[in-house]
């Protein structure tokens, strides 16, 4: 094995000594193996292993319920093995707040898009948000409208084209983005607000951390926990799959910037 | 369980709160709205009293979601407003019937002019929902109570439909728990239990039931579900209807809600007169009482329909006369500077000349 700065490298200049087996299965109980009906290189279904392997590693399995709004991610609501209760767009926080107060003892959380949540949804979710409602949302925020072929949405990024900014949002035609998890974090109900991405092995890891604490913000009772998730979306973004990390880094997370925004737990 | 008392002096909306939760209505959510805020106040007054929950929602589309995902969790659950109210709930309304959730909502209405809403309804898609249009304060006792039952049987919204004089008339009454028989087990509801079981639950509006393939939802099954419980339902339940003096009647008036206690007395004081006139009181608006309609007009010369806007139930009558006899309308909108359709429309000398000229 060579060694540098401490750390083994598998060398790949050479074949492997031995053939690659399966040390262990990491599949969370709540996933589905199999296929799902997004595009290649969506960053969408990263996102939700995440939620659920939290949610496994919490052990909160058999008390958990899953909001979903609508958007491509809504595919996911036929074949997890979570309990799920599907919203219309927008609406998934006050469904989840219905079903929380109704059950004070599950562990409730939404997928919503940025679409859904921050175009159709922001009241709902300012006000669940404020309330300090014990539930998690997660924005799975791509900057655009994936599942009608790529437009517009409130957090799409100035510059950014989209199927109905042809030649890229102008702030003087289309107004500016809304960074929501901005926007939440100044909530005094909102307990927990951070904002993670999918575009690499280091950011899935550090979002998956977010999950993990927005949870267990929400098992404590501090309140409102809240975490955006900026996802890939090569066909909504009309460029080649292989790019979309890249592309997710340059635009999106230029403005929507990655990082915890509040935690209630480090005051 | 608490029960009331035997009678008390009651504002309509205090014992439609009461009626809510003699009926086990454990969740609440509304937004203030001219006539329908009183129940709103006395349902947050009154539900943590029984370790209920009632959310002062921040707006109508808030009120009906928040009741919505209680009642998927199989907690019995209500919301209402006024008929401005639930034209934004519409679209909910819509989802809610086709994810099979049963859900209480309550029109504490301005006039009789959401009679299309009601029974219509303004949503999209393949839908129905049961109505109920009480007379009085006593009839809303039991008639919302009847709401929560029928809710939980068919596992669909019900609407109970008032209005002003509902909300605000205060009346003796008796609010005490009907048992309508155990309620079919709720095996449908969420709580978490069944992650990670191989079959969690689904409450969608695309389909009940996880079919955990690459291949999506199958709509068209789901929706023709839906529909055949919409026709189940729709067949299942018995129509409510109150009649009076129709076997021997030239003319038959036909009216709901609490125009039709004007009617009614406009009614017997012709027949003091000696004229031969009825009456047919919908009670259920959906499903609407058709065939009690069509037999009291089977002898009769003609039908009126009294209704407080520029007639809208008239339709279902025409429908259920069926060309037996004329359907004429005596109703329309009852003016006042509120809208709230309470005005000198409502007198029983007004109603009586209408119904007079309908005699000829």
């Amino acid at each position: 094995m060579e060694r540098r700065e401490g750390h083994v490298v598998v060398p790949t200049s050479v074949p492997p000594s031995e053939p690659a087996r399966l040390v262990d299965d990491f599949t969370p109980l709540l996933l589905d193996v199999g296929e799902h009906q997004l595009c290649p290189g969506c960053g969408e279904p990263v996102a939700m292993r995440s939620a659920l392997e939290a949610i496994a590693e919490l052990d909160v399995i058999q008390r958990t319920i899953a909001v979903f709004g609508i958007g491509c991610y809504t595919a996911f609501s036929n074949n997890l093995d979570v309990e799920v209760l599907q919203a219309l767009h927008g609406r998934a926080p006050s469904l989840a707040t219905g079903a929380k107060r109704a059950k004070p003892n599950t562990v409730v959380f939404t997928v919503q898009g940025d679409g859904d949540m921050v175009n159709e949804g922001l009241q709902e979710v300012l006000h669940a948000a404020a309330r300090g409602e014990r539930i998690t949302c997660i924005m799975l925020n791509n900057g655009v409208f994936g599942e009608t072929g790529g437009h517009m949405t409130a957090t799409t990024v100035l510059g950014q084209r989209t199927k109905n900014t042809l030649d890229g949002r102008e702030a003087e035609a289309h107004g500016y983005p809304i960074m929501l998890s901005n926007l939440i974090a100044q909530l005094e109900g909102a307990a927990y607000v951070a904002r993670g991405a999918v575009n690499n092995a280091g950011n899935v890891a550090r979002t998956k951390r977010m999950l993990l604490r927005a949870f267990e913000s929400q098992l404590a009772g501090e309140g409102f926990s809240f975490v955006e998730i900026l996802t890939m979306c090569p066909t909504g973004w009309f460029i080649e799959t292989q790019e979309s990390p890249g592309y997710l880094a340059e635009h999106l997370g230029s403005v929507h910037t990655v990082g915890v925004l509040k935690d209630v737990a480090l005051r | 369980m608490t029960t009331a008392p035997a009678r008390q002096l009651l504002e309509g909306s205090e014992a439609i709160a009461d009626a809510m939760i003699a009926a086990g209505c454990r969740f609440f959510a509304g937004y203030p709205m001219t006539p329908f805020t009183e129940v709103l106040e006395y349902m947050a007054a009154k539900l943590p009293e029984v370790d209920g929950v009632c959310m002062n929602a921040e707006s109508e589309l808030e009120a009906i979601g928040m009741a919505w995902g209680a009642a998927a969790t199989g907690t019995l659950a209500a919301t209402g407003s006024t008929g401005q109210g639930l034209s934004l709930m519409q679209e909910s309304l819509a989802e809610i019937s086709l994810a099979r959730v049963p859900l209480v909502v309550l029109n504490m209405a301005r006039a009789q002019g959401d009679y299309f809403q009601a029974t219509r309804g303004g949503g999209h898609g393949d839908y129905r929902h049961l109505v109920l249009a009480p007379m009085d304060v006593a009839e809303a006792v039991e008639l919302v109570q009847l709401a929560f039952h029928l809710s939980s049987q068919w596992r669909n919204p019900v609407l109970v439909f008032g209005d002003y004089y509902l909300a605000h008339t205060t009346q003796s009454v008796a609010v005490e728990a009907i048992h309508f028989g155990p309620p079919p087990a709720a095996d449908w509801a969420l709580d978490g239990s069944t992650g990670g079981s191989g079959n969690a639950r689904l409450v969608s509006p695309l389909g009940t039931g996880k079919q955990r393939d690459a291949a999506g939802y199958d709509l068209a099954q789901h929706y023709l579900a839906c529909a055949q419980g919409t026709t189940e339902m729709l067949e299942g339940v018995t129509p409510l209807v109150d009649t009076g003096f129709v076997d021997d009647a030239d003319v038959v008036v036909v009216a709901f809600g609490t125009p039709a206690r004007y009617v009614r007395a406009a009614v017997r004081s012709l027949r003091d007169d000696g004229a031969k006139v009825g009456w047919v009181r919908p009670i259920s608006l959906v499903p609407f009482p058709a065939e009690a309609v069509a037999a009291a007009a089977e002898g009769a010369r003609a039908v009126a329909v009294y209704e407080n806007n520029q007639g809208q139930m008239i339709d279902d009558v025409r429908l259920a006369v069926l060309g037996r006899c004329p359907v004429h309308f005596i109703g329309g909108l009852s003016l006042d500077s509120s809208g709230f359709g309470i005005a000198p429309d409502l007198d029983v000398a007004t109603l009586r000349a209408r119904i007079e000229e309908v005699l000829g």
